[in-house]
């Protein structure tokens, strides 16, 4: 298992490849990119993330773990950026690896919607009309409860 | 005790770190954001609606009925926005 929180770029196909390299024979793997989203109505230059570096690696290590368990995986990979991200760049990913498709899907998809409300980042969008804190979703916090047992 | 401030509650207060001698009387994270405010104009605004402060203690999520005995490091941000 790996997580890692860097304001570098990264190659997600290079990342993905070493992954299905290492675990060509596990049977399965789910890949979830995020990107900084612009569209006509809603415009964005840049995207700065704030976090809380210490919080934010022991969180999203927790909610890989629980994914590892929950979901009986053969590993699960993390990466998110922190620091101003430009229209179109790369801001998080998971990799999710087991035997079959459902556990791969449900590990990545459960690693995102917690991390969405339960990792200490704080998202700041810059567009045309200035720069605005980014409110928290409700249906984030909707998301993430179908988890809760 | 060292308080912590992130994302816009960090702006609103102007500064991201605080170091408190916090008196017996505060018992929960609750408390401390009262007291905080007693004395800061600005934190006592920026702590207006409780539902958008968030806290954790010595790097664990927690909610204001938290005890703070004993803690070292409490960090008050906004709801979260990662992913």
């Amino acid at each position: 298992m790996f997580v890692r929180l860097q304001s570098d770029p990264f190659d997600p196909g290079a990342e993905t490849n070493a992954f299905l390299h290492q675990y060509a024979e596990s049977g399965a793997l789910v890949s979830f990119t995020g990107t900084v989203r612009s569209t006509p109505d809603k415009p964005v230059d840049t995207l700065t993330l704030e976090h809380y570096p210490a919080l934010a690696q022991k969180q999203i290590t927790r909610f890989a773990e629980q994914a590892i368990s929950r979901f009986d995986l053969t590993d699960i990979g993390v990466i998110h950026r922190f620091g101003a991200l430009k229209r179109g760049e790369v801001i998080v990913m998971v990799l999710a690896v087991a035997p079959h498709r459902q556990a791969a899907f449900d590990g990545a998809n459960y690693v995102m919607d917690w991390l969405k409300t339960d990792a200490p980042f704080w998202k700041q969008e810059t567009g045309p009309d200035g720069t605005k804190w980014v409110a928290a979703k409700a249906g984030d916090d909707a998301a993430r409860g179908k988890w809760e047992d | 005790m060292k308080v912590l401030y992130f994302a816009w509650l960090r702006e609103r207060l102007n500064r991201s770190a605080d170091e408190f001698d916090v008196p017996d009387t505060v018992i929960t994270v609750g408390d401390l954001l009262a007291w905080i405010g007693q004395n800061d104009e600005a934190a006592a605004l920026a702590f207006e609606d409780p539902r958008l402060i968030r806290a954790a203690c010595d790097e664990e999520l927690v909610d204001h009925s938290t005890p703070i005995a004993g803690v070292k490091t409490i960090a008050l941000f906004p709801p979260m926005t990662g992913g």
